[in-house]
């Protein structure tokens, strides 16, 4: 690292605008990975100031106070501290503060003023308290504070360039360093009252559009409609707007691979190409359309301000089945993939709640299911309307989200009456006031979510489409065989041995052979199926090969069993990172195997008595 | 008077906050979130089932507490001097 390189920790309460600041500053220069030795994630950037100096920014986790609860609270204290292991103490905190709530924020910045280092003050969001009509005295408040205070709007073009000129200054001089007891952190608040006396006027506490947001958002009957109706949508859109991008990769890859296969003589790699690279790879890339849909309602809702609201209507309900308004939040990120909302239930501050919401995660229905539920849906469900306005197809989609989620709730029930610890554990949640989300701050979420799926399906997913076309192609069948070419490959042998497990839920070997590669990652499930039902035959579509070969009651019962069945391999991988205990992976494949088989069972054999 | 207790819409003033047991860090936290004494409170939503969690109006921010949180602080309601 060259001398003139700064290190700035970037810190703040929750909802002070820290990430749309730390985005206008780095741009798309980010990097993201995770702390040693724990999950909470580690987002670093980079920025070169007019004067020429680099200056690297760490984005710390939010936080209300140094009396840490959670892991990543105590993160953002040790980083700051210079006590955390490995990371060099910044050179410069940049201590961000919501202009319209100074109340609860600038405590913090006078916790974080006690450390005994240069501090900057970011007095962001200057453009709402402006149009709230809250003014503040800034040179008052600077000199008062003892710290050289700027003003900053996170999300408008240019709205970083006196936090930009001031960093890129002289570091200013650090405050003497403050012990940290019980008696002067109660005198922090009442600092910041005379702080706020001589310094700030506000005519009104609130901003009148969030009351009246709120009027209707938490109101007992139509907040719970609102979000019905909300959560509703997001399902329909996957299916509407992801569903025709989804049909146009297919179709192009299905054209590559076509066009590839010109080029080549027939034989075993001319096969590999065509059908294991391009025919696998075009069938599951063909849903990311749909994932990033998901994804982009979920980070919309999430910079909205949203989604507290809706933790704050479910809280009850979450509670009554062991967990809480929190949980919410990662198990909505489960809908996108599992992964990424157990690894955001670290902002659950309860260990139990925590564990329950890890436990329960893997329940809520993936995207990575998706290809799944589309393709047995598309093969074996009408496209009919339902009520003159809803696609009954899409109403199937929403009943297995909905089974999900019925099921989640009845194991969280089981578990919150079969554990030891009844004790109480706290909610204490903000409501951030509402904002429109930024193209920006959206478009960077949604890349670096895309980017960790992307990552996670050329790996895995090549591989074992490779793998899959491998053993369901060798060994050869032996001259003057009858059957088709993969009843004699390895494939066929363990889907024959597996199919006697399924037998009972309706499974044949060639589903039972798909089950393997799904254990690793779901959706390869379909690039398996594709591969044992394409292989060496001349079917146009994976769709009609199925609706030809497998009975309506083994479809539904293949749709139930991969609303409940075990995780992937990473999630299981997760799973032990985050609760640091194979015994909570032992429980969790246990459990869900036993819940799919059960619930599977029981749909099989009623819809085939029924059909 | 308990801020639990507190009707919807009343303006109350916070009275200190209460450690349900020794070193209650859910009492820390609601201190360090600004409830400490004479910092004027509002319940301005309650939740959808069974009025519980409540949001509580304390200073420009919204915090959502559950009942037996909210029963931690202290309040009184003063009348209007």
């Amino acid at each position: 690292m060259s001398a003139s390189t700064l290190k700035i920790a970037l810190v703040g309460n929750p909802n002070c605008g820290k990430t749309a600041l730390f985005n206008q500053l780095t741009g798309g220069r980010q990097k993201v990975a995770n702390y040693a030795g724990v999950t909470v994630e580690r987002k670093e950037g980079r920025f070169t100031a007019p004067s020429g100096r680099v200056l690297q920014l760490l984005d710390l986790p939010g936080t209300y106070s140094f009396e840490a609860n959670s892991p990543d609270e105590q993160i953002t204290r040790d980083v700051c501290a210079g006590t955390y292991p490995g990371e060099a103490p910044p050179d410069l905190i940049v201590c961000v503060a919501d202009a319209t709530n100074l109340r609860l924020h600038l405590r913090f910045v006078l916790e974080v003023k006690r450390l005994g280092r240069p501090v900057v003050l970011a007095l962001n969001m200057m453009d709402t308290a402006r149009q709230r009509g809250i003014v503040i005295d800034v040179p008052q408040l600077q000199e008062r504070l003892g710290l050289p205070v700027v003003e900053t709007i996170a999300v408008k073009r240019g709205g970083a360039k006196a936090l930009i000129e001031r960093v890129d200054g002289e570091v200013p001089a650090a405050a003497p360093a403050q012990t940290d007891d019980a008696a002067s952190r109660a005198d922090l608040h009442a600092q910041v009252r005379e702080l706020l006396a001589a310094t700030v006027t506000m005519p009104r506490a609130t901003a009148a559009i969030d009351d009246a947001l709120d009027r209707w958002t938490l109101h007992p009957v139509f907040g719970l409609m609102i979000l019905a109706v909300v959560m509703f949508l997001v399902f329909q859109a996957v299916y509407s707007l992801g569903k025709p991008m989804t049909d146009l990769i297919g179709d192009g890859f299905g054209w590559m691979g076509e066009q590839a296969a010109t080029l080549m003589s027939a034989g075993p790699l001319q096969s590999l190409v065509t059908d294991g690279l391009f025919g696998g790879i075009g069938t599951v890339l063909g849903f990311l359309p749909e994932i990033l849909v998901l994804f982009l309602f979920i980070i919309v809702l999430e910079e909205s301000g949203y989604l507290p609201r809706a933790a704050f209507l479910l809280d009850r309900l979450m509670l009554s089945v062991g967990l809480t308004g929190r949980s919410f939040i990662p198990l909505l990120s489960s809908f996108a993939c599992a992964i990424p909302g157990i690894m955001g239930t670290r902002s659950i501050q309860d260990p139990r709640d925590r564990l329950a919401t890890i436990l329960i995660a893997p329940l809520m229905t993936c995207s990575a299911r998706l290809p799944v539920y589309a393709l047995l849906i598309g093969a074996f469900i009408p496209t009919r309307r339902v009520f003159g306005v809803f696609n009954l197809q899409g109403v199937v989609l929403f009943a297995l989200y909905l089974a999900g989620i019925l099921g989640a709730m009845a194991v969280g029930w089981v578990m919150k009456h079969i554990r030891r610890d009844k004790s109480e554990h706290a909610l204490l949640m903000e409501l951030p006031s509402y904002r429109l989300p930024k193209v920006r701050d959206v478009a960077i979420g949604l890349y670096e979510r895309g980017a960790i799926f992307m990552k996670r399906l050329t790996g895995v997913i090549l591989g074992l489409t490779v793998l899959m076309w491998f053993i369901s192609t060798f060994p050869s069948p032996p001259a003057g065989a009858t059957g088709p070419a993969i009843e004699y490959s390895f494939a066929g042998y363990i889907g024959r041995a597996l199919q006697y497990v399924f037998a009972p839920i309706g499974f044949n070997w060639q589903i039972s052979l798909a089950l393997i590669p799904a254990f690793a990652a779901r959706e390869t499930a379909v690039a398996a199926l594709a591969t044992v039902y394409l292989v060496g035959g001349e079917a146009s579509g994976l769709g009609q090969a199925l609706a030809g070969q497998i009975s309506l009651a083994s479809a539904l019962s293949l749709l139930v069993w991969f609303a409940y069945a075990p995780q992937c391999m990473s999630t299981l991988a997760v799973i032990r990172r985050e609760t640091d205990s194979w015994r909570n992976v032992a429980i969790s494949f246990g459990y869900m195997f036993v819940l799919a088989y059960a619930a599977s069972f029981v749909v099989y054999q009623v819809a085939r008595a029924l059909t | 008077m308990r801020l639990s207790e507190l009707p919807k819409g009343s303006p109350a003033v916070v009275d200190g906050v209460d450690d349900a047991h020794a070193a209650d860090p859910i009492a820390q936290r609601l201190r360090d979130l600004g409830f400490v004494d004479g910092e004027p409170v509002r319940v301005v939503a309650i939740g959808p089932m069974g009025g519980d969690p409540v949001l509580i109006q304390i200073g420009s921010t919204r915090f959502a507490l559950r009942r037996a949180e909210a029963a931690r602080v202290n309040v009184r309601i003063e009348v209007a001097a």
